[in-house]
């Protein structure tokens, strides 16, 4: 069978507690997304903080909290077999599927890394732990740093001796080290220097030359247009427009992926007027209504995302 | 009268053997837009927060209006410290997890002894809506959390903002918002904005002029 993940009209409530001051208000952070991702490319789901794309990447890896509701199902297959990721048990998830089939690059690898052990150290462990047949670990771990671009002397710094573009290949070689044909990376980019996104870009479009795959979890639109073959546009816990990188960013279809596009400091450098809606009172119709310069008495209504190749949920496509 | 925030000839860190700034010299002039770039570790963090009256340099001085700061962190005059707003990059990291962001927003009001009715209008200033005020941080976006920084540094009427990558948690849409609220507020008082970032894209849309700091002039 090949590899493929498949979300099929997957949602992620929240019950609030009490010590909230919304007690008893319901959190709808992921809303019936459904996406097909298959090797060999990069999709970079994009959207501003609190539209629930971190959300969408912890319910893929089963670290959603306990008062978390799912509906729909995430599908794997390949590999190994076909799991439903919103039903698997975490032990399954741990053993089986986190760094074997499903890869994590976390947002800031000096902190992901254990400060008291060298690089060496922590990179032969996971070859332990994932290949525990092999009867040369260092060596495995030495053919898996040097394919994230690292020298074995690299690796006998602890992390507070490496630099971020270092740390940064470490957790590479650490997510590649199961050989995982999916890497999930979340906001990767966030806060680092210009050469280092630079080397990120080039390690991610590896990894897709490799027959992987990226999902790439990012607000900030400039960073997907240098790595993505696809974007997914997420606006208020939904995907409101997805397709080819070069097609979203130029010719935008959702008026909120329009207005996106026109805020970057190089194009129009405007806001998008009024702020997203509360997830715990999401209107009833199109969520972009209310900030919509288009919007008309048809928007009322909940517009359904298309099924073509540069998709659209909008009434009225710009 | 002489105006703007200046380092001059500052030198910088955290061990002096090794400082991460040296004899580094610039003018924040009112009314203007100063963008400074640069790798981390470039030193750029450390000057924001000299500028910002927050960290003592190891030589130089630091002028504010054409007078030199005698002190830094709790030892620099009340006056001073709060003529200078700031921003960091982690919104989460600078507000009281317990707080709402209405109190957020009043802390340096009440803490100058200032009545507090002008939260309403900094809150509109920066688009937050009543019914994200009575929230808590973890109850709100990074982004909805930045406004309310802005607002708070916003409080005192600052002829200076300090803003150290206050843009980089943020969505294109937030930070051409937060920008525009900035612009506005410099037109109407005449503010110097110090804007630190490694987005040189931004900055060169956003700084009247910018300059980059690199391991060359800082540091060693
Ligand atoms: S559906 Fe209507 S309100 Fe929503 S984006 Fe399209 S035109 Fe605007």
């Amino acid at each position: 069978m090949v590899n493929e993940l498949v979300l099929d009209h997957l949602s992620v409530r929240f019950a609030l507690p009490g010590k909230f001051s919304l007690p008893g208000a319901t959190v709808a952070a992921v809303n019936d997304v459904s996406l097909r991702i298959r090797p060999g490319e990069c999709v970079a789901l994009v959207g501003e903080s609190g539209c629930g794309k971190t959300v969408l990447a912890n319910a893929l890896l089963g670290f959603l909290p306990g008062n978390a509701q799912t509906s729909g199902t995430a599908t794997l297959t390949g590999d190994g077999p076909s799991l439903d990721l919103l039903t698997t048990s975490d032990t399954v998830l741990a053993t089986t599927v986190r760094g074997r089939r499903i890869g994590l690059i976390p947002q800031s690898p000096a902190a992901h890394l254990t400060p008291v052990r060298t690089a060496r150290a922590q990179l032969e462990e996971a070859v332990r732990v994932h290949h525990p047949t092999d009867t040369a670990p260092r060596d495995h771990a030495h053919r898996v740093a040097a394919r994230a671009g690292l020298s074995p002397d690299d690796l006998d710094r602890y992390p507070h001796e490496l630099s971020g573009g270092m740390a940064q290949r470490v957790a590479n070689a650490l997510a590649l080290v199961g050989d995982p044909w999916l890497l999930i990376a979340d906001e990767p980019t966030t806060g680092l220097d210009r050469h280092l996104v630079d080397g990120l870009i080039e390690e991610f479009r590896r990894m897709v030359a490799d027959g992987r795959a990226v999902l790439l979890i990012t607000h900030d639109l400039a960073a997907a247009q240098r790595i993505a073959d696809r974007i997914a546009v997420m606006y208020a816990g939904r995907i409101i427009e997805i397709g080819p990188t070069r097609k979203v960013l130029e010719v935008p279809r959702h008026h909120y992926s329009r207005g996106l596009v026109d805020a970057l400091p190089d194009r129009a450098f405007t806001p998008i007027p009024g702020q997203p809606p509360l997830l715990t009172d999401l209107p009833a119709g199109c969520s972009f209504a209310p900030r919509c310069d288009q919007a008309a008495p048809v928007c009322a209504e909940r517009p359904t995302l298309t099924d073509d190749d540069h998709a659209v949920a909008c009434h009225l496509p710009c | 009268m002489l105006t703007g925030l200046r380092a001059d000839a500052i030198t910088a860190g955290y061990d002096p053997r090794h400082p991460v700034l040296t004899d580094f010299s610039l003018t924040v002039h009112s009314g203007q837009t100063f963008g400074l770039a640069g790798p981390s570790g470039s030193g750029k963090s450390t000057l924001a927060r000299v500028l910002a009256l927050l960290h003592k340099p190891f030589a130089g001085t630091v002028h504010l209006d054409g007078v030199p700061v005698t002190g830094f962190r709790q030892r620099a005059p009340r006056a001073q410290r709060t003529r200078i707003g700031v921003l960091f990059q982690q919104p989460r990291l600078s507000v009281d997890p317990r707080m709402t962001l209405r109190t957020a927003i009043a802390e340096p009001l009440r803490a100058n002894g200032r009545p507090a009715d002008r939260v309403d209008e900094l809150a509109e200033l920066v688009m937050l809506t009543p019914e994200l005020l009575v929230r808590r941080p973890h109850e709100v976006s990074d982004g909805q959390l930045q406004r309310a920084c802005l607002a708070r540094a916003l409080a005192l009427r600052p002829g200076y903002l300090v803003c150290d990558e206050m843009t980089t948690m943020l969505d294109a849409s937030t930070t051409a918002a937060l920008v525009n609220v900035i612009r506005d507020y410099q037109r109407q008082t005449g503010a110097g904005v110090l804007a630190i970032s490694h987005d040189t894209v931004l900055l060169d849309h956003w700084a009247d002029h910018v300059v980059t700091l690199d391991n060359a002039t800082a540091g060693n």
